[in-house]
Formats: structure tokens, C-alpha cells, sequence
């Protein structure tokens, strides 16, 4: 498990890190934590000639509110959002899936702007940044610009992070209020998700007034489950009118086949997941 | 928020000081000691073979065929030996005399083709992860660097990977022996005098009675030790040293001593400190003889550590069975025969006890219970696979597993409880010693009394009430309780027993004490612990029976220069055989010493009564120390005529008999129908393993089996894909589990001491593995019964539970789906190779 060998460049200012990368080009890696990348290095799937190392970069960490939203930076660990009051307070989604990401030495080390550029379809935070519609800030030699993480994930570990560009912050709407949850399914603790449902949903006494809903794994980017959202808004929060909606979790998705079961049994346990999603998230 | 080595030795260091040692406490014996090993095992810093820098040493990368099964064509190690500190590139050419031989040391019939497995393949590969290759230079880093650079062309085969399929010989894993047919082994009770006819048996239950006939599959496992196998070879000096990752250092000498020519004197082999085996370090592997070769070509150290990957492919598998099982039954649950059919895949090549593990099926399928007749049958085929061998069980988890889920579907076609229809055939207490169908005599168990506690402990009848309840109300989570009563032979092995089944081998273990002047002991041991904590143990025994502290007591393994005779460490064996040799070995130093010590008491020997370390004339206060007597040996002053001036002493014990722990294992599983995951809700079991010496490391053999033997039904599966690739090449795909996936499991034991060694010790390294994956899959088969359910095939994934849910009456859980793994190096490319985040794999 040797990697082949790499220039290792540490930069401490997101400039630095830019330039680092126009100069490694297109044989330049960046690591952001590296639970990813490390593995595939390893296993020599990959062998860049430059790896630049943003775990230096002091100004891409931490967590702020910024009027109506949280920001929150690229290089923060899923340890550090766990440990945040701001992010249970008002993205309380992403406490609940960040809550199952793999095992402590991994939330520790990840970091949310790592997985989210990486895009692996079972990563556990597109599908809560996608569902609380949240934006992504991507700096490059012309500054920064900012995308609907609707837009952001085109294809399976492909987003619209561009040549030379570094996704340096995340923008998240605050949801303060909204009731939230991430059912994750998978076989071992520190496994992939086979298929995981994360939802959110305000709550008008009894009646969900509105829901979001993001599905992690059922297809090659994160999901909107856009018409189980519709049927649920003004819907009773029982379990026969949330599973009623749930049925069709898995319309147009395309997941994939492998050793935890094939795109059959993930679109079901998509149905079953987002019920349960929903109901746990209304507080049922 | 970074923990530095040094703080870690501290944190053990004061988990060790927090835990209450009772040192002076006698007797030892029966003591849960904290294992004296723990602090170096724990952090690390031992002798792990990889640890080791020799002056001068290279390195070794091997270059390793991606084909399952090809020719080849030509092999251009020009780029690689002109890169960066290569010092050499050598292929199987380049040893005209051959470099040893991966030998099968265990033919069960004299007719069993074996193809010969060369350490490095010569111009045909038969099995992904072959060596063709192997790179040699100043660091690991440079050789893993060269070896990329090392062209090899293959021109593919056809290759042939499941067992049933290589019945066919359509496609021949080994073209040149014109079958894939390795050997077939018959053990029927009515030829052997032990019991009746089993086909008359089935024949008789089809007029008037029960016959369950049931297809299982065992699924090919991975051994999956922690430390990764490393072989550090130093040819300088009169003799050629290795140290290797092995649980084998006595038997791998031997075999390099017989299979290269090189003098089995000239040869030392060192087990150091050793990371887990599981009998995935029992074998003499490629690997060895190739770094041993190297080293001898170069004349300088060499050092090779395979990396997680490589190990997953090319060090040898295990399980990968298909039985086909007939047991015949009165129609109220008394068995009347079983008949065996295996058809097990050995993989490309026949291992050290390859063919021999199914075999050792053939005693343990009739299992707890009389049977009055019984026929085994075991066909063994080779493929284009990774080799198969012992794995925690070798053999017994098999057998047991097919008996114990057998008898649950007994239990359910006579419609009673399955505890009562094992109640109903298996030998009662005082039917000890027994002789089984298959002919082996059963030392000693209890099989009532520990059903009895397991019941108590579990709260049997609560679960079942809730079970029903469960039913009635149609919970969606549904309650299953599994029971398996298993035995196990261990302590292998008799000599003349292994003799007659024609292994290579025998079954004896040898030890060896010596008396310090200072008044320490060494006890020299040929077991070769690998995690077991043999150093613990076995210095609870010398202290109780020398009557010495056990502090004082220091136990040498491994090194074939200090040990230099053993047998080393598998199937159970260590205690039951290696203990009883330390006994007899302490009570020769204490005969030799009573001379000694009569001459300075000045008493006749006759009149000397040994206890606690002391000779006393009997009657008087008069008396004097072991390790007194051990002072005086070393000076010799003054010593009685005819005696020599030595107490040191070494014994070798052979077993007349296996012993044969056994337990009643109860696991309630919950199994959600609308998904088909499944929680493990309990798990109680009861061992009888006889005489205990230390109950604390004994609890940790358990709880690690069960959790081994709990993953072979949930998690675990080796799986190639239709080019032989394995997909399961990493522990992303290879889904072990860790602690977060158990539950707190409730162990306990009863005593029915065995009668084949002196402590009435039996072996508990594998009852756990053993016993616990039927239980789990009983488990669950008996929470979906109710909707006609009556297999899961293992692993029981939540798809092939809820699969076998929706199809609920003709069906065998089987699910397909395409397989990848996570890793892959194909994955689509990210578009923007040098954006942030962590890149894409390609």
C-alpha cells in the first residue's frame, strides 16, 4: 500500500493553494481530508504528481452565520459540524447524516467540501446540502462564484468545480425549526450507504406544511425526491398518508447493482426509507 | 488532537496498572490474569516481522498476475531494472534448481491429483495474484515503484472458478492433469463396522417416516488477520535466518529444509510476535521461498511485506463448500441416518492441509447426537481461484453447520421445539466416553446441564412468548430464535491417528523448562502463539506446579534455535497437547531436583514431599526451595554421586485422543420484513471446554469467535467476478465487521474436564466460529418460517432476506446482482482533474 511517489505541497492562503494548482495543471490532486483520495492513491488506481494539501488553510475552516444562511467552510470536518450548535440549530439535517458518516476516526479527518467534490453518489452530505438547497462557493483566478447545489453535482464523481478552481465554502439556508433525519442502510457501521433518505420537514401542528427531501445513492449524483416533496406538503403526518407519498421515492432514479443489493431492492428500501425519514423528521 | 506512540504506551501502561493483579494469589490456575503480553501487543512496539532492519537489507515487491488463468508469453523487466536503486528483476528463470515448493503435506487419497505449485509460476498461471516476478531494491517504495514497470504479456485461458461448474471438466483449471477432479474420501459407517446402513436408513424413512434433504452452501471466506504475512530472510553467516509472519516457524523449516535441499540444520526460522492467523498463516507460501531465493541469489537481507491487497488475493481462502445433505428420521424426530455429499473447492492449488480440511467434516457432521448410521462423502476440485485452506474451524464450522440447521428442520417437519428434538438424539451424560458413528470415542460433555444454564440465561420461554406474540400481531419485525448445540474435535492430533489418515505429520508437542540460578524459569515451548496469549497461560501452569511466582516465569516460542522442536499452533491444539508437555516437562524438573535436594537436607528422597515450591521432610520443618536446589545445580559443589548435575527437562506429549469441548448456543435475531435487515437481539452461549486455566483470555477467545462465526452468516463473502477478479479485493467490499456491529454477548461454562491430558483442558480457539454461524442463521430461517421459509443462503444480506420474503415459498435467497467494487479502476473520470476535494480514481 505504497503510493507512487508525489511533490507534496502544504499552501497555508486559498491564493497559494490556487497557484499551487495552476502549476500542477492537470497532474496536480488536491487532498481535503483524504478518506477518499488516500485509498485510491494506495491502491495506486491514481498517481498524481503533485497533491496539494489544503488541511493548512486556517480561513477555509469554521462555521458562521451570515444573515439568513450558515457558511460554512470547506475544509471543516465532520467532527467540527457535529460539535456545532449552529448546525443543529438551523441545518439540522446535516447534524443527522453527518451523525452517520463512517466512524470516528473518518469524521475526524473528512472534511464536507472533500466529500462534496468528490461526489461519490453513497457520500452522506450531498443529499442533505442538496435537499436544504444549498449553494457552493467556488473560487478561482477570477474569484469566486456561486452554485445551486442542484447544479453542482453533473455525474458520478464529476461537479461543476472547474480547472483550477477550489470549492471553498458552503452556503446552507438556514432551516431553523424544520425537524430532520437521515436514514441510513447499510450492513456494517462503517459502510457506504447502500441507500440512505435524508428529509426535513416544517411542521404546521399536525401538518406538514413543507418537506425537502435528498436520497443518497440512487443514481450517479444526490436526489430530490421532488414529487414525494409535493405530496407531502399539507399532508397529515401519519403513517398511511407519509407512506402513501413515500411510494413513489423512486421515480426516476437510476441506482446501481452490486454486492449490498440490486437497483430493484435500493428503490424499494428508497420507499421504505424516505416513510420512515419523514415521520422521524416530523417527530413520529 | 494527535495521540503520539508514546501516549498510547502510557494509556495501556495505565489500563494495565488500573486492572487488580493479584499476583500472590494460588492458585494461579483458574486466575483471570491480564495477559503479560497485552502492553507490547497492543501498542505496537514488539518484534512484528515487518519491524525488522537488518544492515544492508533490500526490499522485495512481487509483480503478480491480474489473469486467473493465462500463459506467458514474455516477461520485459528492462524498464524496471534501470529504475531508481533496482538492484535486481528476477523471474522463474533465473532458478534453473527451482526456489521450494508450496507442498501439500496432506493427500487424503494416494490417487489425489496435485498440481505442483511452484513459488514463482513459470510459464502458466493458474490463479489471480500468481507471482510472475519479483522486484528487488534499496526501499520498499522503489521496488513497489519497479514493479509497475515490469512487462508481462499473457495470452488468457479459459478459466473455471465455482466448484460445480469445475465438476464438469468442460474448462480445466489445469489443462495437463485432463481433470479438475482432485480427490474423493468415503467414510461410511456400515463399511466401517461403526454403524448401519444409511441408504436402507433413508429408504425405510421414505415409507414411513422423515427424510430432509436440504442444499447448503458455504461461502468462500477470508481469513483476514491484522498483521499483513512479512518475511525477512538474512542468508549471511553459517546460517540462513527468516523471520516470518507464520503460525508455523517448526514446519516451515522443514519444509524449506525438504523442498530446496538446503540442510534442515543450516536453516533457523523465527516467529516473532505475530499479528493473528486464524490458520491464514498455516502454509509454507510463495512468498517465503521467494524472499528466501532472493536472498540466497544476492547473498544479502531481504525483506518482503505484502500489502493489504495482496493479501486479500493471495494468501490462501477458506470455507467455499457445497453440501448436499440427507437426513432420514421416525416421524417423531429420532434420526435415523444422514448421509454427506461435499463438493469443495480447493482453488487453483492443493495447500499444506488443503484437501484434508473438508475431510476432518467426516467426524463432526454426526456431531452430538447418535446416529444409527451415516455415510460421508467429500469430492474435492481445483479452479482458478485462490488457494483454499484452514480457516478458524478448518472443516468443523462446516459440518456444523449443516447438522445444526438440519436438525432445526427436523424440528419443524415433527413440529416441536428444536432444543427438544436434540434432546431426543443427543448422548446423554452418562453415555461418556462415547464412540461415534463415525468412529471417533468422545472424552467427556455434558451436553444436559449446559442446555439447561444456556435456556436460563437466554430467558427462553420469555422470547418464545414474545416470538409468538410477534406472529399473531403480524409485527413487522419479526422474532427468530437459532439454537446450535455443537461439539468440535481438538488438540490435534493423535500421531498414530494422523498417520492413518496419511497426513505428513504428527500430532505430538514437545516442551522444554529451565532452572535459572537466579531462580527464574524459562519454559521453551513448541507452540507458536499468534495472539492467543500462550505466554500468560502457560506461566500460570509452571507456577502452580513449580510452586514459583509467576512473574518469575518466562515463556520462549518461535525461534526454531531456541524452540527447536514443536509443532507449532493451529486446530485447538496448543493447550490440550502443548500444556500437558509443560506439565510433564515441571514434573520431571521436580523429580530430578528431589535428589538434589535429599543431598541438601541430607534426608533420603524417599522421606521428601514436594508442595509450593518447597521440598520438606515429611514430619519435620526441615526443607528447601526449587530454586534453591537451581543455585546449587549451577554451582555443583557439592552434589550425590550418579547424579548429573542438572534438573532442566524436556518432555513431548502425544494425545491418545482429541478432546472435545462442546455448547449450547442460543441467538435471537429481529428480522425487519420490510426491508430484510436483521438485528442481532441476544446471544447467550455455554461452553463446556473442561478445566479452564485463565478465564479472562478464555472469554476473549470466545467473543472473538462468535463474532468471526457471526460474520460468515451476516457479512463475509469472497466474491470473484466472471474473469476471476476479486471483487471483494478490499475491506471497502469485504465487509468485516467491527465492534460497532455486535451486540454484548453473555458467556458462560460448564466443566466436564477431559480425560486426554492431565488438566482436563480442551481447546477453545474456534468453538466460537464454530458454533455461533448456525445459530445466527437458524435464527433467522425461524423468524420467517411462518411465510414457508426454511433457507437463507449466507451471507444472510438484508437484499437475499427481503428477496426470499417477497418470493416466500419457492426460493433459496439467492440474489444476482452485478458486482463491482467501491474502489474500481474503471470509475468515471471527473472532468476537472486539480479541483478541490479529493479527485476521482481515475
Amino acid at each position: 500500500m505504497i503510493p507512487a511517489a508525489f511533490e507534496y505541497v502544504a499552501p497555508t492562503t486559498v491564493a497559494d493553494a490556487l497557484a499551487a494548482l495552476a502549476e500542477g495543471g492537470d497532474e496536480a490532486k488536491v487532498l481535503a481530508g483524504g478518506q477518499s483520495l488516500l485509498p485510491i492513491l494506495r491502491m495506486r488506481l491514481n498517481a498524481p504528481e503533485t497533491v496539494v494539501d489544503l488541511g493548512r488553510i486556517e480561513a477555509l475552516r469554521g462555521i458562521r452565520e451570515d444573515g439568513d444562511a450558515l457558511v460554512i467552510g470547506a475544509m471543516t470536518t465532520y467532527a467540527d459540524l457535529l460539535a456545532s450548535d449552529l448546525v443543529r440549530e438551523h441545518a439540522a439535517l446535516v447534524h443527522a447524516a453527518i451523525a452517520e458518516v463512517a466512524d470516528p476516526q473518518i469524521r475526524h479527518r473528512g472534511t464536507i467540501g472533500g466529500a462534496l467534490v468528490h461526489a461519490d453518489p453513497a457520500g452522506d452530505v450531498g443529499a442533505p446540502v442538496l435537499a436544504l438547497d444549498g449553494e457552493l462557493v467556488i473560487t478561482g483566478a477570477d474569484g469566486e462564484r456561486t452554485v445551486a447545489a442542484a447544479d453542482f453535482f453533473e455525474d458520478l464523481f464529476t461537479t461543476a468545480v472547474g480547472d483550477g478552481e477550489l470549492l471553498t465554502a458552503v452556503r446552507i439556508p438556514k432551516h431553523t425549526g424544520w425537524g430532520a433525519a437521515y436514514e441510513k442502510f447499510v450492513r456494517v457501521a462503517h459502510q457506504w450507504s447502500i441507500v440512505a433518505v435524508a428529509a426535513t420537514v416544517r411542521m404546521d401542528g399536525d401538518t406538514i406544511a413543507e418537506a425537502k427531501i435528498g436520497l443518497t445513492n440512487m443514481g450517479s449524483t444526490p436526489l430530490r425526491a421532488k414529487a414525494v416533496e409535493s405530496a407531502l406538503a399539507g399532508s397529515a403526518a401519519t403513517a398511511t398518508a407519509v407512506g402513501a407519498a413515500a411510494a413513489s421515492a423512486a421515480e426516476g432514479t437510476t441506482p446501481p447493482s452490486d454486492l449490498n443489493g440490486d437497483a430493484d431492492y435500493r428503490r424499494h428500501l428508497a420507499t421504505v426509507l424516505t416513510r420512515r425519514a419523514v415521520l422521524a423528521a416530523a417527530g413520529r | 488532537m494527535s495521540v503520539s506512540p508514546d501516549a498510547l504506551v502510557e494509556i495501556a501502561e495505565d489500563v494495565v496498572a488500573a486492572e487488580p493483579q493479584d499476583s500472590g494469589a494460588r492458585p494461579e490456575i483458574g486466575n483471570p490474569r491480564l495477559r503479560k503480553e497485552d502492553r507490547r501487543l497492543i501498542t505496537g512496539r514488539t518484534k512484528w516481522t515487518d519491524n525488522i532492519v537488518l544492515p544492508g537489507m533490500l526490499h522485495l515487491a512481487m509483480v503478480r498476475s491480474p489473469h486467473a488463468h493465462a500463459k506467458i508469453v514474455s516477461i520485459d523487466a528492462s524498464a524496471a531494472k534501470d529504475a531508481p536503486n533496482v538492484v535486481d528483476v528476477v523471474t522463474a528463470a533465473d532458478f534453473p534448481d527451482g526456489m521450494g515448493v508450496c507442498a501439500n503435506a496432506w493427500p487424503i487419497t494416494p490417487d489425489q491429483v496435485t498440481p505442483d505449485h511452484l513459488p514463482m509460476a513459470v510459464d502458466r498461471v493458474a490463479c489471480a495474484g500468481e507471482i510472475v516476478a519479483a522486484v528487488v531494491a534499496r526501499s520498499a517504495a522503489e521496488a513497489r515503484d519497479a514493479a509497475e514497470l515490469v512487462d508481462v504479456e499473457y495470452e488468457e485461458l479459459p478459466a473455471v472458478f465455482d466448484a460445480q461448474e469445475a465438476m464438469t471438466d468442460q474448462i480445466l483449471a489445469h489443462p495437463d492433469k485432463g481433470t479438475n477432479k482432485c480427490a474423493f474420501w468415503k467414510l461410511d459407517s456400515a463399511e466401517a463396522g461403526t454403524g448401519g446402513n444409511v441408504d436402507e436408513a433413508i429408504a425405510k424413512a421414505r415409507e414411513d417416516g422423515i427424510v430432509i434433504e436440504r442444499e447448503y452452501r458455504q461461502q468462500r471466506l477470508v481469513p483476514a488477520f491484522m498483521e499483513p504475512r512479512s518475511t525477512v530472510v538474512d542468508p549471511t553467516g553459517e546460517q540462513i535466518t527468516m523471520w516470518s509472519a507464520t503460525q508455523i516457524p517448526h514446519i516451515l523449516r522443514f519444509l524449506i529444509a525438504a523442498t530446496t535441499g538446503i540442510p534442515e540444520s543450516k536453516v533457523r526460522v523465527i516467529a516473532p510476535d505475530v499479528g493473528g492467523g486464524f490458520g491464514g498463516k498455516l502454509q509454507t507460501t510463495p512468498e517465503e521461498f521467494v524472499t528466501l531465493a532472493v536472498a540466497r541469489r544476492l547473498a544479502k537481507p531481504v525483506k518482503y511485506t505484502e500489502t493489504r491487497s495482496e493479501s486479500l488475493v493471495s494468501a490462501h481462502h477458506g470455507r467455499d463448500q457445497y453440501q448436499k445433505l440427507t437426513l432420514a428420521a421416525t416421524k417423531d424426530g429420532a434420526v435415523t441416518g444422514l448421509k454427506v455429499e461435499l463438493l469443495a473447492n480447493l482453488g487453483a492449488y492443493v495447500a499444506i492441509v488443503g484437501g484434508g480440511v473438508p475431510v476432518l467434516g467426516a467426524w463432526m457432521f454426526n456431531a452430538i447426537y447418535k446416529f444409527p448410521a451415516y455415510q460421508f462423502n467429500c469430492q474435492t476440485v481445483l479452479t482458478n481461484t485462490t488457494w483454499v485452506d484452514a480457516y478458524r474451524g478448518a472443516g468443523r464450522p462446516e459440518a456444523t453447520y449443516g447438522i445444526e440447521r438440519l436438525m432445526d428442520e427436523l424440528a419443524a417437519e415433527v413440529g416441536v421445539d428444536p432444543l427438544v428434538i436434540r434432546e431426543k438424539n443427543w448422548i446423554t451424560h452418562e453415555e461418556f466416553p462415547f464412540t461415534s458413528v463415525a468412529g471417533m470415542v468422545y472424552d467427556s460433555g455434558n451436553y444436559e446441564v449446559a442446555t439447561a444454564r444456556a435456556k436460563e440465561l437466554f430467558d427462553y420461554d420469555a422470547l418464545r412468548a414474545e416470538q409468538k406474540q410477534r406472529r399473531e400481531s403480524q409485527d413487522p419485525v419479526q422474532l427468530g430464535i437459532g439454537v446450535s448445540t455443537f461439539t468440535e474435535m481438538c488438540g490435534l492430533a493423535p500421531s498414530r491417528v494422523l498417520g492413518s489418515l496419511s497426513y505428513g505429520a504428527g500430532g505430538w508437542e514437545s516442551a522444554s523448562i529451565r532452572m535459572l540460578p537466579t531462580g527464574k524459569v524459562e519454559v521453551i515451548t513448541g507452540t507458536s502463539p499468534h495472539g492467543q496469549g500462550h505466554e500468560t497461560a502457560w506461566s500460570q501452569i509452571v507456577a502452580d506446579r513449580l510452586g514459583v511466582p509467576f512473574e518469575d516465569v518466562e515463556v520462549l516460542h518461535g525461534d526454531t534455535q531456541v524452540a527447536y522442536k514443536g509443532l507449532d499452533t493451529y486446530g485447538s491444539r496448543s493447550l490440550v497437547v502443548g500444556g500437558e508437555a509443560i506439565v510433564r516437562a515441571a514434573d520431571k524438573v521436580i523429580e530430578k531436583a528431589k535428589g538434589f535436594a535429599a543431598h541438601l537436607l541430607e534426608a533420603n528422597a524417599d522421606d521428601l514431599e514436594f508442595a509450593s515450591g518447597r521440598y520438606t521432610v515429611k514430619g519435620t520443618d526441615q526443607g528447601v526451595g526449587i530454586t534453591d536446589v537451581a543455585l546449587a545445580t549451577f554451582a555443583s559443589h557439592n552434589y550425590p554421586e550418579g547424579i548429573e548435575p542438572g534438573i532442566d527437562a524436556d518432555a513431548t506429549f502425544d494425545p491418545d485422543n482429541f478432546s472435545f469441548p462442546h455448547g449450547t448456543h442460543l441467538c435471537a435475531m429481529e428480522v425487519d420484513t420490510e426491508t430484510g435487515e436483521t438485528t442481532m437481539r441476544k446471544y447467550v452461549c455455554v461452553d463446556d471446554i473442561g478445566h479452564i486455566i485463565n478465564p479472562l483470555i478464555v472469554e476473549g477467545q470466545v467473543h472473538g469467535g462468535l463474532v468471526q462465526g457471526i460474520a460468515q452468516a451476516l457479512w463475509e463473502e469472497a466474491v470473484f467476478d466472471d474473469n476471476g477478479t476479486l471483487v471483494t479485493g478490499s475491506f471497502v467490499d469485504y465487509t468485516l465487521p467491527t465492534a460497532a456491529d455486535t451486540i454484548s454477548f453473555v458467556t458462560e461454562n460448564t466443566t466436564s474436564p477431559s480425560t486426554t491430558n492431565t488438566l482436563g483442558t480442551k481447546g477453545v480457539g474456534e468453538a466460537g466460529t464454530i458454533a455461533s454461524t448456525p445459530a445466527v442463521v437458524n435464527a433467522i430461517v425461524d423468524a420467517l418460517r411462518p411465510l414457508g421459509i426454511h433457507d437463507i443462503r449466507m451471507p444472510c444480506t438484508p437484499e437475499r432476506v427481503w428477496k426470499a420474503i417477497q418470493s416466500a415459498g419457492a426460493h433459496d435467497g439467492a440474489a444476482t446482482a452485478e458486482v463491482a467494487p467501491h474502489f474500481h479502476d474503471d470509475a468515471p473520470t471527473n472532468a476537472d482533474p486539480g479541483t478541490t476535494g479529493e479527485g476521482s480514481p481515475q
